[in-house]
């Protein structure tokens, strides 16, 4: 075999890194661009305020598949914030290195590594059955909650720890508490980056479908209560392309999905932007 | 007053900071609990290496699940390894400020993409195109290809941060020497980095193991071991989504336990994940 030229080398490497990071751009764009053409078209009013006729019909809209979707979005965001919120603070503010503290964070390291039909999983075995939810839109909710807490937490963490430290001094040195220099300095500063932890959050809860596939059930009617089945977007995807075939209706679902998506990463960008200046601007008022 | 509530919420946000460490506690609890009786029943070696599943007549071997989990996965991986590498290295070193605001978003958007819009299309489109090659379409290689836009991200941003954390003063003094810009990379930063380009791979691998409904959609879920990629298979989580809400008694049980096989594989590989990027970040220290 000739030896290549180092030269040459350069050249053949370039072309081949350029050519990984086209076929990159084009699997996105074929996604993103074959669901929207075909599914788009779909998409219009009726679609969206009509409910889906169910069962092993792909026929109808996806109204209450929407109100679902927000239903449980509500419910998981209500009850994640908080959690998330308050061991994000206790880990960047409180916690010394001890045992307790290292198991937490292993806890935290290791639950994000566990796959989504896992969570599926232990929800339906503790919130469906142990509890006696059934499935419903709580049982789907809570194994949400157990799902989105590690990431929750991480990056409130992060946003808790980009706030200068000198700014929570100035405030001990006024006389405040450690709760009061947290609630009225520490917090409405990191505010930016817990809202980018929010809505990433919801995202996720749009997009899941393994967990929610076995906990929440699956019923296509307008949820009554907490304790109603249900189905989200995505798992409507799911049950149009392998239930009934209808792969027109799946599209357009999929065609919403994705621009829900788009939309939310384009606004998470813009949030963190926003974010890291405000924090160079911190930065630069020090002395 | 104050003093009273800054002490209790030191009390009220170390409870939730708890609470995920009972997460973990309760989920490994619930799925042992459940799934650790039917390997008993069943016998481990019979449980692993049988290879019939018939919950109907009490047979339960899940080793085709297995072989069609690990399957995919390398798949995924043969495909996925060298495009996420050469994305990494080409975000890290080569492209221009604008290429990267360019690409960077997109390698974004690819993780936000639900599971479902990824079987999707593989169903339409990917499916119909493997069938021209022989079988049915639903097969261990659509499920691969599926399986590799959906891990690349994960290998891309890792591998770049495992890249760009390399200290500056190796890339000079490689270029000092008269090497090239592709000699730096392949001799001395790829090196260099390659405890978090590891840890990328396998993280990317659990993501891959871990993945259902796509999976479900494209793999066609037949129990049968796969001779060639264009065999219909089926993975470990598409056999405990698919039987889960109607199964019960020992077949439920042994759901669970598959669970059990699968958290086994999943903790092998975040445990060496975990250890590489530690030893990464270690070399970047010293």
């Amino acid at each position: 075999m000739p030896r290549i030229s180092p030269k040459t080398s350069e050249r053949l490497a370039k072309i081949l890194l350029w050519g990984a990071g086209f076929l990159t751009v084009l699997i996105l764009a074929a996604i993103v661009i074959y669901v929207l053409v075909n599914g788009v078209s779909e998409i219009n009013w009726e679609f969206l305020t009509t409910p889906p006729i169910g069962g092993l019909s792909g026929e109808g809209g996806i109204s209450t598949i929407i109100v679902t979707t927000v239903y449980l979005i509500l419910i998981t965001i209500f009850i994640l914030t908080p959690v998330g919120i308050g061991a994000a603070i206790y880990l960047s503010e409180y916690a010394q290195d001890n045992i307790l503290t290292n198991f937490i964070r292993y806890a935290v390291e290791t639950l994000a590594g566990v796959p989504s039909i896992i969570y599926g999983l232990f929800g339906y075995a503790l919130f469906v059955s142990a509890l006696y939810l059934g499935h419903s839109l709580i049982a789907g909710a809570l194994t949400l909650v157990c799902l989105l807490l590690p990431t929750m937490i991480r990056t409130t963490e992060e946003a808790l720890r980009a706030v200068p430290q000198e700014y929570r001094e100035a405030s001990l040195a006024l006389g405040a508490t450690r709760w009061q220099t947290i609630w009225h300095v520490a917090l409405p500063a990191a505010l930016p980056g817990i809202a980018t932890a929010i809505i990433l959050s919801t995202g996720r809860v749009i997009e899941e479908t393994a967990c929610l596939y076995v906990t929440l059930g699956g019923s296509a009617a307008m949820p009554r209560s907490i304790l109603s089945g249900g189905r989200t977007l995505a798992l409507h995807v799911y049950y149009l392309a392998m239930d009934t075939m209808a792969f027109d209706k799946a599209m357009a679902t999929a065609a919403v999905l994705i621009i829900i998506i788009v939309i939310i990463n384009l606004f998470t960008n813009w949030l963190s932007q926003r974010f890291r200046s405000a924090y160079t601007a911190m930065e630069e008022g020090r002395p | 007053m104050r003093r009273f509530i800054d002490r209790a919420s030191r009390y009220v946000v170390l409870l939730a900071a708890s609470i995920s460490f009972l997460i973990l506690f309760a989920i490994a609890f619930f799925i042992i609990a459940r799934g650790l009786p039917a390997i008993q029943e069943i016998g481990l070696v019979e449980f692993v290496t049988g290879t019939v599943w018939r919950p109907g007549q009490g047979q339960y071997g899940i080793l085709p699940m297995i072989v069609g989990s690990v399957a995919a996965t390398f798949g995924s991986l043969i495909l996925a390894i060298p495009m996420g590498l050469g994305c990494a290295i080409l975000l890290a070193e080569i492209a221009g400020r604008r290429a990267r605001r360019f690409l960077r978003p997109v390698v974004e958007l690819l993780v936000g993409i639900p599971s479902v819009v990824y079987g999707l299309v593989g169903m339409v489109l990917l499916v119909p195109l493997v069938r021209n090659l022989g079988g049915n379409g639903y097969s261990v290689l659509a499920a691969s290809i599926v399986l590799m836009a959906m891990i690349l991200p994960t290998i891309t941003s890792i591998s770049e941060d495992a890249i760009r954390a390399v200290p500056r003063a190796y890339r000079e003094a490689s270029l000092a020497m008269g090497a090239t810009q592709w000699q730096t990379i392949r001799h001395v930063l790829l090196p260099a980095a390659r405890s978090g380009i590891g840890a990328s791979i396998v993280l990317g691998m659990g993501r891959a193991v871990g993945e259902t409904m796509a999976m479900i959609m494209v793999i066609g879920n037949s129990i049968k071991f796969p001779t060639s990629p264009l065999d219909s298979a089926r993975t470990l989580t598409g056999n405990i989504a698919l039987e889960i809400n109607y199964a019960s008694g020992l077949h439920e049980d042994a759901l669970f336990a598959t669970g059990i096989i699968l958290l086994v594989f999943i903790i092998i590989l975040n445990t060496i994940s975990f250890f590489a990027l530690r030893r990464s970040r270690a070399q970047n220290i010293a």
